[in-house]
């Protein structure tokens, strides 16, 4: 066998540690929400403490931010501390999902309470609407009404700062 | 407590590992052969630390130790025994040091059965598989340490996965691992041939068990991963191309080509730089497959969360085993001998044919796999490569392979002649039409489906008929007779397959396959962790009911498609959410499904049996 032929299996495995290893810490474009640049879904539901509903019609005019969250859910911990920090430069809507609301109201007072008003959303109505496939999930409303970003997962100290806040002034 | 005794054990496995790769090379720097007899006692207690490794990290699973980290993230106290058990390895950490343990294990059976090899061999052997080792405990300690600790413990669990909750899936990362970790030693071998300039006595045969143990190994992990795909997913499908599927494939298809290449070395009759060129390239491809799923450059089902700095790490080792051992091959690679004393028309020829198309094919699946990185980086946006692509060129490609499979085994080594076999060829030829004729009532595919299995089974046939074969000779024929089985329960659930969807009220029917399914009742019934939605689906002789799940912690709805199997076929039903307008109900007839799993299980069981077969001695002198 000629000699060069040999080295053929290094040379293809040589392409293709180039080709998987360019990827490498580059993480894919996030696949972006059907629903980023769309009029945020409707919704109606009853409030947690006092009489009323939370209509998503009432945030018109202004920029908020609508936080999925519930009391069983772990990740919702990690995050609240960067709620209770960012209530106090922006309007935050709570959705209780899938939540009795004596543990909503138990985990809240426990925890500190950076929403606004919080709509209870028992049985996934206005969730499923709002295509959530889990907690905590942030929707960010521009006063158009319409969705400017949606975070899902846990939003961490370093999102808020550098991807939140400045799109919230930059909508107001 | 158990806890960190589980850590030391991995650092004390890591040191065995650095003390089995460097010790040969020791003993002769230091002009002692003595150290060189400590190999196999490293090998055997590297394999021990780390069974004891993977036994402290289910402890903690199995005690819901929330104060270990990966234990709060991957499992809850409510969650059955089964698949606390399982979570041990339904994560990267975990399923990382599983992968480690397996290696070591592996290290320390070769260490443990000779096989008649000469010691210069299985040395080499070992110091390349602590080598290895070392390699990715050193992965598993610098980046994935599964016994991290976290202060406050918390109270409970993040849960798991529902999808996960099946013992298909607890079961399937495993065996599969058993299987791509297996071929690991095919691959030490290799380069302890490639290390030495020869591959000397037992060699051939060595590489043929330890192949075989991983091909069955794969073989069974790849076909219960499929089988879960197509219960819990509801797709009705039981095969995706998704990248990961593949990164099985591709180290199956090079074991496969492997056992058969080897053969022929093993009789004198066959290239030993090839054996050796697909021992190296098999468990490349078990490592690509775990690059991909552990880097985070692609997107799947199966991809555990992507960390940058295990991504540089895993691709670092990867580029050190790989390349590394293709360097060595390019530069040693001449001295290994080819006996190219074979005619192209003999077993040896057909062999060698069959194992390049195997090489190919996996070349192919391999381009398909990798194409949407290279399209990435290149800035063509992101593209999937689906199932068209790949059923458009392996498909064709497997046609020579499995023509050859049918004939092959029944020509001589060295030399043969097709008049001598022509009398067993209008055999073989007439069952292939006959499945022909049967497969062209439905589509030219199943023609082609049917008349390859049922040349496939008469090959066979006509195989054993002639002589009482070995037992190494009856596993081949089962593990032939698997793929023909296999071969027609694809073909007829996906050429024969029917389905029908509709939203229906209950009383409602849809018609399918020549029969009306009534939706006859749906029902909440609650489970352990969960609230299903329970449907009854009817038709005469059949009662299905598929379920939707609601789980709690984390809050998921999973599918459970009800499935009735006969051996003619799977009738299979899925529902969606109800509604008030009614509940959309699919039915799928798949005629012969069943056949697949059977035809694997056969295959795996050959396989097993052929491991068994012990050869006789004036035999084995004689190979020798």
């Amino acid at each position: 066998m000629r000699r060069w032929r040999l080295w053929l299996p290094l040379a293809a495995f040589a392409a293709l540690l180039a080709v998987v290893g360019f990827r490498v810490g580059k993480p894919e474009a996030p696949l972006p929400s059907p629903l980023v640049g769309k009029p945020l879904p409707a919704f109606s539901l009853p409030l947690l403490e006092g009489e009323g509903r939370l209509n998503s019609a009432d945030f018109a005019g202004r920029a908020v931010l609508v936080n999925v969250f519930g009391s069983w859910c772990v990740a919702c911990v990690e995050e609240h501390p960067v709620l209770l920090e960012a209530a106090r430069s922006a309007e935050i809507v709570g959705i209780a999902w899938r939540d009795k609301p004596e543990d909503t109201r138990a985990w809240l007072a426990k925890r500190g309470n950076p929403y606004r008003a919080v709509g209870v959303d028992a049985d996934s109505r206005a969730v499923l609407d709002l295509g959530v496939t889990g907690a905590p999930e942030t929707f960010v409303v521009g006063p158009d009404g319409r969705v400017a970003f949606k975070l899902t997962g846990v939003m961490t100290p370093e999102i808020w700062r550098d991807r939140i806040r400045p799109l919230l002034e930059s909508l107001k | 407590m158990i806890v960190e005794a589980g850590l030391f054990a991995v650092i004390l496995a890591g040191v065995l590992a650095a003390l089995q790769a460097l010790a040969l090379p020791a003993a002769r720097l230091a002009g002692r052969p003595a150290l060189a007899g400590l190999i196999p006692a490293a090998a055997a207690a590297q394999a021990l630390a780390m069974l004891a490794a993977m036994a402290a990290l289910v402890y903690a699973f199995v005690v819901s130790d929330f104060s270990v980290r990966v234990v709060f993230e991957n499992s809850h106290t409510a969650k059955p025994m089964l698949y606390k058990v399982s979570a041990a390895w339904g994560h990267h950490e975990g399923s990382l040091l599983l992968w480690a343990a397996l290696l070591s294990l592996f290290g320390g059976l070769t260490a443990f059965w000779r096989q008649g090899l000469p010691a210069a061999m299985r040395l080499r052997v070992l110091a390349v598989q602590g080598l290895l080792s070392f390699g990715v405990l050193a992965y598993v300690v610098l980046t994935s340490n599964p016994f991290d600790r976290l202060l406050p413990a918390p109270f409970e669990g993040r849960g798991l996965n529902p999808l996960l909750q099946d013992p298909g899936l607890a079961f399937h990362p495993p065996l599969l691992y058993v299987g791509s970790v297996g071929v690991s030693v095919a691959f030490a071998f290799a380069i302890a041939a490639l290390w030495r300039g020869e591959l000397g006595p037992g060699w051939a045969r060595a590489v043929r068990f330890w192949t075989l143990v991983a091909w069955v190994f794969l073989t069974a992990g790849i076909a219960l991963g499929s089988a879960w795909a197509y219960a819990e997913l509801g797709w009705g499908g039981w095969w995706f191309w998704d990248p990961v599927e593949n990164s099985a494939l591709m180290p199956w298809l090079t074991a496969t080509a492997l056992i058969h290449a080897v053969r022929g070395v093993e009789r004198k009759g066959g290239v030993e730089g090839w054996v050796v060129l697909l021992a190296i390239l098999g468990f490349g491809f078990s490592l690509l497959g775990m690059f991909l799923v552990r880097s985070g450059v692609l997107t799947s089902v199966h991809a555990f969360a992507a960390d940058p700095l295990r991504g540089l790490f895993i691709l670092g080792l990867f580029a050190a085993i790989e390349g590394g051992a293709l360097v060595l091959y390019a530069l040693r690679g001449h001295r290994l001998r080819s006996h190219v004393a074979f005619a192209p028309v003999s077993r040896d020829g057909a062999l060698l044919l069959n194992t390049v198309l195997l090489l190919v094919a996996t070349g192919v699946v391999l381009f398909g796999t990798v194409y949407p990185l290279l399209a990435e980086s290149l800035g063509l946006g992101r593209i999937s490569v689906g199932a068209p692509f790949f059923d458009a060129t392996v498909m064709p490609l497997m046609v020579p392979v499995v023509v050859l499979m049918t004939f092959g085994p029944m020509m001589k080594a060295g030399r043969d002649d097709l008049r001598r076999l022509a009398p067993r060829l209008g055999w073989i030829a007439l069952a292939a039409l006959a499945g022909g004729a049967v497969g062209m009532i439905w589509t030219w595919k199943a023609a082609v489906g049917f008349g390859l299995a049922a040349a496939v089974a008469a090959g066979v046939a006509l195989a054993v008929g002639r002589r009482r074969p070995t037992r190494r000779g009856l596993g081949m024929a089962i593990a032939h007779l698997g793929f023909a089985v296999a071969l027609a329960g694809i073909t007829g659930g996906s050429q024969l397959a029917a389905e029908a969807i509709a939203r229906l009220p209950v009383g409602g029917s849809v018609h399918a396959g020549g029969r009306d399914f009534t939706l006859a009742e749906v029902r909440e019934v609650p489970g352990p962790n969960y609230i299903a939605t329970r449907a009854r689906v009817t038709a005469p002789g059949i009662d299905l009911t598929p379920e939707i799940r609601a789980y709690e912690t984390p809050p998921q709805t999973t599918t459970e498609a009800a499935v009735r199997s006969t051996l003619l076929g799977d009738t299979y039903a899925v529902i969606g959410d109800p509604t008030p307008e009614g509940t959309v109900v699919r039915v799928f007839l798949k005629p012969l499904l069943p056949w697949l799993w059977a035809g694997a299980a056969m295959m795996s069981l050959g396989g097993g049996l052929a491991l068994t077969a012990r050869m006789s001695p004036s035999r084995r002198r004689r190979e020798e």
